[in-house]
């Protein structure tokens, strides 16, 4: 007995965090198509893939190499035009699945801006729960390395949502922008994995 | 604002969405068949005689399972036995589930099935290879059954062989009973036995 997991159990248990790295690096459209990749990539090689190895860090190796074909796929198809920088105005319409309005909006739409190097650093960490070791094996480059560009990222985020210091009246306004969202459930579970 | 209530906030911009990741589970599994990955496709069913987990191989149906096997157990025993590329993907067992329900239902009395005997070897295989020569509506002692795969003595390894069929039902060790006449055990349990025999008697 290798004890091995069905491979479904692995999409079962890692589908939906890999499904939000994928959106936070790529954004909604493009999200799909990498997971798929993913997948269906990490299907393939699952039966030599060592018994002790850390599935989840796995994954993201995975997604993160799919996201950059994914990319480089984008800017062949792309018109000359498209050779902008990605902070160019983005196009209004939300793609389905996308995220909610007001602060999660806000939010998404301020890391689609983040320099690639640090939206990735904070896509594998925090949505992807990898340590910054790991996060490092992935982006290549130190661990230090790899902090840093979350840090970076972290407090770009926070100057583009109000900055720091601006507090309670941030947070209120946030809150209330992101009412309606609240009502939507199956939120706690993931939660608990930015803890790590 | 602090890091873990921005980390906190992230999380919440891309919530969980299990109706999407269905979808895109269902494409996965499209894409694993098109490619020759999907190595083993399984569903469950309901049935008169409780859920009943179905699993194939690109070769046929390779098991079916009663709930009191635990169907996590055999689905890691096929991750182990056979490959760990496994998806539940209905597709590939779109025609067992069809055949089961006409069975079911008293509509059929012979599966029409590609079969994986790869989870039954020797002379366990010898005896189930000849389970689907007692007709439908009868039933068939452990010593006759010894006799047809030609070991008259092995009463015992025939008992066996029925206890670890990979495809009861289809593979029908259910009509096999005791020289006496009662019904003797069986993996899913004597009530599923009962069941079977009763469905079969009366159709």
């Amino acid at each position: 007995m290798t004890g091995k997991l069905p491979f479904d159990s692995v999409v079962a248990e890692h589908g939906s965090t890999v499904l939000r790295v994928c959106r936070a690096v790529l954004g909604p459209a493009d999200a799909d198509d990498a997971w798929s990749e993913t997948f269906l990539a990490a299907m393939r090689a699952y039966p030599d893939l060592p018994a002790d190895a850390n599935v989840e860090a796995w994954l993201v190796t995975i997604a993160h190499r799919k996201a950059i074909d994914v990319t480089r796929a984008d800017a062949r198809r792309a018109v000359p035009v498209a050779e902008t920088p990605d902070t160019a105005p983005q196009i209004a319409s939300a793609p389905a699945g996308g995220a909610d309005p007001g602060l999660d909006d806000d939010l998404t739409d301020a890391l689609k801006h983040l320099p690639a190097k640090q939206k990735q650093a904070v896509a594998y960490h925090y949505l992807g729960g990898l340590p910054y070791s790991e996060v490092a094996d992935v982006l290549g480059g130190s661990t230090d390395a790899a902090r840093r560009a979350a840090a970076d990222g972290i407090a770009a985020l926070r100057r583009t949502l109000g900055g720091p210091g601006s507090g309670p009246a941030a947070e209120t306004s946030a809150t209330g922008a992101a009412g309606p969202a609240r009502t939507r459930t199956s939120r706690s579970t993931s939660t608990e994995r930015s803890a790590r | 604002m602090s890091s873990s209530d921005l980390a906190r906030d992230l999380i919440r911009a891309f919530p969980d969405d299990p109706g999407h990741l269905a979808r895109l589970h269902g494409q996965l599994a499209a894409a694993a068949q098109r490619d020759g990955i999907l190595d083993v496709a399984y569903r469950t069913i309901d049935s008169p005689v409780g859920p009943l987990l179905l699993a194939a191989t690109e070769q046929g149906l390779v098991r079916v399972a009663y709930a009191s096997e635990g169907h996590d157990a055999v689905l890691q025993a096929l991750a182990d036995k056979v490959s760990p590329r496994i998806l539940s993907a209905p597709g590939r067992l779109e025609a067992a589930a069809r055949e089961l329900g006409e069975y079911f239902a008293g509509d059929r009395r012979a599966f029409d099935l590609p079969l994986d005997w790869r989870l039954s070897a020797g002379f366990r295989r010898a005896v189930l290879s000849h389970l689907p020569d007692i007709g439908y509506g009868r039933t068939a002692s452990y010593s006759a059954v010894a006799q047809l795969a030609g070991s008259p003595r092995a009463v015992r390894a025939v008992g066996t062989a029925c206890a670890t069929n990979p495809l009861p039902v289809i593979v029908p060790c259910h009509r096999v009973v005791r020289a006496d006449g009662s019904m003797g055990r069986y993996l899913g349990g004597t009530e599923a036995k009962r069941t079977l025999l009763t469905l079969e008697a009366a159709a």
